[in-house]
């Protein structure tokens, strides 16, 4: 299988995501332009984070028209996995990819820590797996698993309108939600405001996928977490299935 | 053009130079300067640029040593060798003056300048710190003095986290202090460090004759015009009206600006590479053909231009972000074409290298400026000051003994002690997931993933210290930013400086920068840690007065293992405490006495290098034997808010059992809060405390067991006395106080 990470000017959590794809998952992995106009022949296409065209006029709203993004829409289309972090998950919401919107912290300052995500979904193909860290112990996906990440943004506050929430609650698209360290879904476990405490969703079809913690950010021992693994490992579990299943497809036009 | 004021004697005081400069200008020219000329002369000779009040302190530094690669003053930034083939180039810059001016913009091109010196170097940069002072931002009141304070504070902090964030290099550590002395005069000092293999060192010279000179970056404006020269003057009311010299920051056109040039960088396409900061093109074209020893011819309407109607003199005197000059070698200018395309940026060959040696600046045809690149990059004045020593601190005399029990959560509550967390919060310091210690210990510690390296940075000054005396305050601050490394587990490496004064041209200021000058090169000699670059920022006053005097030590390390990383927070419940070093007994310059007393008096402690290097190289020994839990420096505050620091700074919060009766029957006060330096608390399991302590006894540094960690109570008993805080409490008042500042009112 091949892994895509997209560069858009300003992207730059590229080569975070890059690196844990390539050094810690040992995928093959390409940067591609935002200029290039197919992604065909990726199985998994990562929207990393950064300050795309410098967050002007709106997060993620110059970047949904780059050349990338159409060909990034067709791909999601024909059920190839998009993983949209943070800036990615910004312009997946801008291009119609992911419902919602997301707006200004509610603190309106930019917000860094680390945080606890609660596992909301555990049948989806971005958040099934087991995966090794460090000490020999497994981190096995279950609902209710909590996930320290960092997050590090100044607009992560998740918006929909309320028949969107009711269908994602419906839909079980509530992939990750913020918890205090015990687990409970409270105000003050919330960094930015978000509505029912979101922190990712999955569109309806379940191959696109954004959030606004930084799964690369956590998936080295040094770095204080490793649970961003699991996110990692099971997408990457599922672009392999797929590849195996339907690589026929992946001729068509 | 042909409007151009004529050269009087006004517009020459104007432009800051003396009548002995102008003279020294017309013969270099062998004739009088156009407006232009003399509006570049006036920026490559001001302090900024040219260092002229402090060149001949400057050389005093230690430059050289086995892993310098570039030296100090060479290049851009100084490159060091971290092994492997790998090295790092870093510096510290200051952007005071336009911080005091316009605080967002000010501190957010501090930034961007700071990043593209090293980037220029041909180094990837990966992280920054940031070294910050401002006026009190808490006290009695809501004075306009604390307003402003504030804002200012707010304003620096935004400024950092907007272009840190946005450009994506973490800011991972620093300091920020809080004194009167920087009303009005807020300090912004940015250190950026950057990552390369050997062979990738760029550099600055404008080599190959018939070599095309390309622009790059961002179209020139109106803004930051001689910006230089504007840091190069005392900040007055009047100040307020130069917003014009502050520049405007955008950390987008410098990311891709940063990937552009790396990525052009590695096509082997460049011969020479600048970045145009302070003193814009007139610096970038008359410093390369100064290094090279060849000329630079440069047409003006070639360059990128956001505005219509620019005079020459605003185009070479412009300080517009994110530009760089480059040399191409000649055949490759497609290359630059290209991948400046690719990177939507601007880019124009504005002119070519020569051999006559002249920084010759047109505009079409026409000769607007003609002027010798070397005299002019090389040939400033020097000026050797008149020193004259301020009258010897206060001293301490009889002092009242404070309630420990109010003095510690008072102290931790002071914004100079207290958690940095609500300014680190607004910094992305995680991003290029390498931050391996959080903001907040002792040193900032940072995995370097391309090259497989783990470091460690720290910036220390106590300016406190260095007004009551200058000497050993800079040695201390030199002392203290090794022992931050040490406490970390890393083997420091090098040193740069940021030296923060007031106008040179007053005797007692101008002894203070020979006095610190000259304990910041003893020191960096004691600890083999040569200076590879720097900064100096004078004029540092406002109407009240001159700032402290704050030469900051930004000092970089190496650990060696992953297992050598060492915070300073304790990490398990019955753990036992041990003390590194002596006692101490000074309260002279403490903040104790500053906080609590509202007095700055007394000598400061005195640095002994022999106790000082014991010390750490016991910590060092300790920590790669894998005995210590956590270990951190006593330093403001002293011992207690060192161990109430350890209690209540990490992820999780403990308390302690401590006994000093050993300590004798002192004053609570000196008992507690005395800062004398060169000591150091480690945490260590309970059996492993005994080999601990006689390793570190062997290596002759006093050593004694404080007591254990645990419980919830931070528990202080000395013979019949006690105190007693709950842990919960004390972090409170520390983890809150800025943010509780900030909100107030």
């Amino acid at each position: 299988m091949k892994a895509a990470v997209i560069r858009f000017p300003g992207s730059n959590c590229d080569q975070d995501c890059y690196y844990v794809l390539k050094n810690t998952f040992a995928i093959d992995t390409e940067y591609v332009w935002h200029k290039e106009a197919s992604v065909e022949q990726f199985d998994l296409i990562v929207l990393p984070g950064g300050f795309s065209y410098g967050d002007y006029l709106r997060c993620g709203a110059i970047a949904r028209f780059s050349p990338v993004m159409r060909g990034v829409a067709a791909e999601a289309a024909r059920g190839k996995l998009i993983l949209g972090i943070c800036n990615g998950f910004q312009i997946l919401c801008e291009a119609r990819l992911l419902p919602g919107a997301l707006i200004r912290n509610r603190s309106l300052h930019f917000v860094c820590e680390h945080v606890h995500a609660r596992l909301e979904n555990m049948e989806t193909a971005f958040t099934h797996a087991e995966v090794a860290i460090a000490g020999g112990k497994l981190l096995t996906a279950r609902t209710g698993l909590l996930l320290r990440m960092p997050v590090a943004h100044g607009e992560g506050n998740y918006v929909a309108d309320e028949a969107t929430l009711r269908d994602l609650h419906r839909n079980n698209q509530i992939l990750l939600r913020y918890a205090d360290a015990r687990g409970a879904v409270t105000s003050g476990a919330n960094p930015n405001g978000s509505a029912d405490n979101i922190a990712g969703i999955v569109n309806r079809a379940g191959n696109v996928f954004g959030l606004m913690p930084h799964p690369e950010r956590a998936c080295d021992p040094l770095l204080g977490s490793e649970d961003g693994k699991l996110i990692f490992q099971s997408v990457i579990e599922s672009a392999m299935k797929k590849t195996k299943s339907s690589s026929p497809i992946t001729k068509r036009t | 053009m042909n409007t151009e004021p004529a050269i009087t004697p006004e517009l020459i005081a104007k432009h800051g130079i003396t009548p002995g400069e102008f003279a020294h200008v017309r013969s270099i020219l062998g004739r009088d300067p156009n407006f232009t000329e003399l509006g570049i002369f006036s920026v490559m000779w001001s302090e900024h640029c040219s260092y002229k009040n402090s060149k001949p302190e400057l050389r005093k530094f230690p430059t050289t040593g086995p892993g310098v690669l570039v030296k100090a003053g060479e290049e851009n930034a100084g490159v060091i060798d971290i092994g492997d083939g790998w090295a790092i180039a870093f510096k510290m810059e200051s952007h005071n003056h336009p911080s005091a001016i316009e605080p967002f913009q000010g501190a957010a091109t501090g930034v961007g300048g700071i990043i593209r010196d090293i980037f220029t170097m041909g180094a990837r940069p990966v992280f920054s710190l940031n070294s910050l002072r401002f006026g009190p931002i808490s006290g009695p009141g809501q004075s306009a003095a604390i307003l402003n304070n504030r804002r200012l504070f707010a304003g620096v902090v935004s400024g950092i986290a907007h272009y840190g964030n946005c450009i994506g290099i973490p800011t991972i550590g620093g300091e920020i202090y809080f004194d009167e002395s920087y009303e009005g005069n807020p300090l912004v000092n940015v250190f950026c460090l950057g990552i390369l293999r050997h062979e990738e060192i760029a550099r600055g010279g404008a080599v190959g004759i018939g070599n095309p000179v390309f622009y790059v970056g961002a179209e020139t404006g109106r803004d930051g015009l001689a910006g230089a020269a504007f840091a190069s003057r005392d900040l007055t009311e009047e100040s307020k009206q130069d917003r014009s010299a502050v520049q405007v920051g955008d950390p987008f056109r410098e990311k891709l600006l940063l990937e552009a040039c790396l990525e052009l960088l590695a096509s082997g396409a460049v011969a020479g590479i600048q970045d145009m900061g302070a003193a814009g093109l007139t610096c970038s074209t008359c410093e390369t053909a100064s290094r090279a020893g060849t000329g630079v011819e440069i047409d003006l309407e070639k360059v990128p231009k956001r505005e219509p109607g620019m005079t020459p003199y605003e185009i070479m005197l412009s300080e517009s972000q994110e530009r760089m000059l480059i040399i191409v070698t000649k055949g490759r200018e497609q290359t630059v074409r290209d991948i400046f395309e690719k990177w939507d940026l601007p880019y124009a060959e504005v002119g070519v290298v020569n051999d006559d040696g002249m920084m010759r600046v047109r505009v079409g045809l026409r000769v607007v400026a003609e002027i010798p690149a070397r005299k002019l990059a090389e040939d400033a004045p020097i000026y050797v000051r008149e020193a004259t020593p301020r009258p010897a601190p206060e001293p301490l005399g009889p002092l009242p003994e404070a309630d420990p029990l109010t003095a510690l959560p008072a102290l931790l509550a002071h914004p100079s002690i207290a958690s940095k967390n609500w300014v680190y919060r607004q910094y992305d310091h995680m991003v290029r997931a390498g931050a391996c210690v959080l903001p907040g210990s002792d040193a900032a510690v940072f995995l370097v993933r391309e090259a497989d390296k783990i470091l460690a940075a720290t910036s220390d000054c106590n300016a406190l210290y260095c007004s009551l005396d200058p000497r050993e305050g800079a040695k201390i601050a030199v002392a203290e930013a090794a022992r931050n490394l040490a406490c970390a587990g890393a083997r420091p490496l090098a040193v740069t400086d940021n030296l923060n004064f007031g106008n040179p041209y007053k005797p007692e200021n101008f002894w203070q920068l020979r006095e610190c000058v000259e304990g910041l090169a003893e020191a960096c000699r004691e600890f083999d840690t040569p200076v590879v670059g720097g900064n100096v920022s004078l004029y540092n006053q406002s109407p009240a007065g001159a700032i402290d005097p704050t030469p900051t030590v930004g000092m970089v390390g190496l650990i060696e293992k992953p297992a050598h990383i060492t915070t300073q927070a304790f990490k398990k419940s019955g753990d036992a405490i041990l003390l590194l070093g002596d006692p101490g007994d000074e309260l002279g310059g403490s903040h104790y006495v500053k906080v609590i007393h509202g007095r700055k008096a007394g000598p400061p402690p005195r640095l002994d290098y022999r106790k000082e290097k014991a010390v750490q190289s016991a910590v060092a020994a300790l920590i790669r034997m894998g005995l210590v839990r956590g270990a951190h420096d006593c330093s403001e505050g002293g011992l207690a808010v060192a161990l109430a620091e350890c209690c209540i700074s990490g992820d999780e919060l403990f308390g302690a059992d401590i006994d000093l009766s050993a300590f004798g029957n002192v004053r609570a006060d000196v008992l507690l809060f005395n800062e004398s330096q060169s000591r150091i608390v480690i945490s260590v399991r309970r059996e492993n405390a005994t080999a601990a302590l006689s390793l570190a006894q062997w290596q002759g540094v006093p050593a004694r067991r404080l007591g254990f960690t645990g419980g919830e109570l931070l528990r202080i008993k000395s013979g019949e006395r006690e105190w007693v805080w709950p842990a919960k409490e004390l972090r409170e008042v520390w983890w809150t106080a800025i943010q509780r500042s900030m909100e107030d009112g």
